[in-house]
């Protein structure tokens, strides 16, 4: 029996996500922006978790291990590309890539 | 207030704490502090899980995402090697404002549907022999009902390793290269691409 109320660990969730979300919208920096992905990701693992434990059911936990596998192929993927962007334009700030507005 | 009541509250300030100094200055202003600052948020996230009886997750949280993601973040910002005057400070643009605002409401209509969620929730006793959340019991799940989604993530795991390093390769013709060309067409060859001029210097044993 957790003494943890359903309602504490998803508004931590909800917390979590929006911070992450905050970050993709307002930080310019392509690393911070991919790190703030992987917040988001944890803040819909943590929810998942908290439901699966309050059913009792163990899918909430295998899906989020599926998440996790998505995120890291997710950041060696984004990561990639942000060093083959850095290589052709000497910048990870998404602001300095305007190649399609001119 | 129970003790585990307690220790859910510093893990959540913690958790939420670290990810907040990831994007605010004076942490988030450099990148690898900002990735140090992840860390430790997943490192509480970590011990939430264990808490939650997540035994098995929270080990995978701590070696999956502390341990390789992070490890690849770190290694990619020490690769890249950001100047400190080509970090960009941070500034307030109108962009940025709607963003805020935008994340501002979609938390709050996640807080209205978390009421719905969570009004008069029990949580079911968990049964001492059943192992709930270990790695018997998950990976059994993982071998038979979730089989195929399972096998389909390994080879999503496969395809983003091989694409990594398509992505991340420099080009494919200059793999086939034998020998490097003199000096002078080397400049030549590389004008376009700067990029690959920088660091060529940095391990001339490898040409």
């Amino acid at each position: 029996m957790t003494a943890i109320p359903l309602g504490h660990l998803l508004i931590l969730g909800a917390i979590l996500f929006s911070i992450g979300l905050v970050g993709v919208l307002t930080r310019r920096n392509m690393l911070v922006m991919l790190m703030s992905v992987e917040v988001m990701l944890n803040a819909v693992n943590l929810t998942l978790v908290a439901f699966s434990r309050y059913r009792g059911w163990t899918e909430g936990h295998v899906l989020a291990f599926f998440i996790i596998a998505v995120a890291a192929a997710e950041a060696a993927v984004g990561l990639a590309m942000v060093l083959s962007v850095f290589r052709l334009k000497q910048t990870v700030y998404i602001d300095d890539l305007k190649l399609l507005k001119r | 207030m129970s003790s585990e009541l307690v220790i859910f509250y510093v893990l959540a300030a913690g958790a939420v704490g670290f990810a907040i100094a990831m994007l605010l200055p004076p942490l988030g202003k450099n990148p690898i502090h900002s990735a140090l600052s992840l860390i430790g948020s997943f490192f509480c996230l970590a011990a939430l899980y264990a808490q939650l009886s997540a035994h098995l997750l929270a080990a995978l949280q701590i070696i999956v995402y502390a341990g390789a993601v992070m490890v690849l973040f770190t290694f990619v910002i020490m690769l890249l090697n950001l100047a400190p005057d080509e970090i960009q400070p941070l500034k307030v643009t109108t962009t940025k404002v709607v963003g805020g605002v935008l994340a501002l409401f979609i938390f709050g209509k996640l807080l209205t549907a978390i009421g719905l969620a969570a009004a008069g929730a029990v949580p079911v006793e968990l049964v001492e022999g059943q192992g709930y959340g270990t790695v018997k019991v998950i990976g059994r799940m993982l071998y038979s009902t979730f089989m195929v989604p399972f096998e389909l993530a390994s080879v999503l795991l496969l395809v983003a390793a091989v694409g990594a390093v398509v992505l991340a390769k420099r080009s494919l013709s200059y793999v086939d290269r034998p020998a490097p060309p003199p000096a002078g067409l080397n400049q030549l060859a590389n004008s376009p691409d700067q990029g690959g001029h920088d660091e060529t210097h940095g391990d001339p044993g490898h040409h």
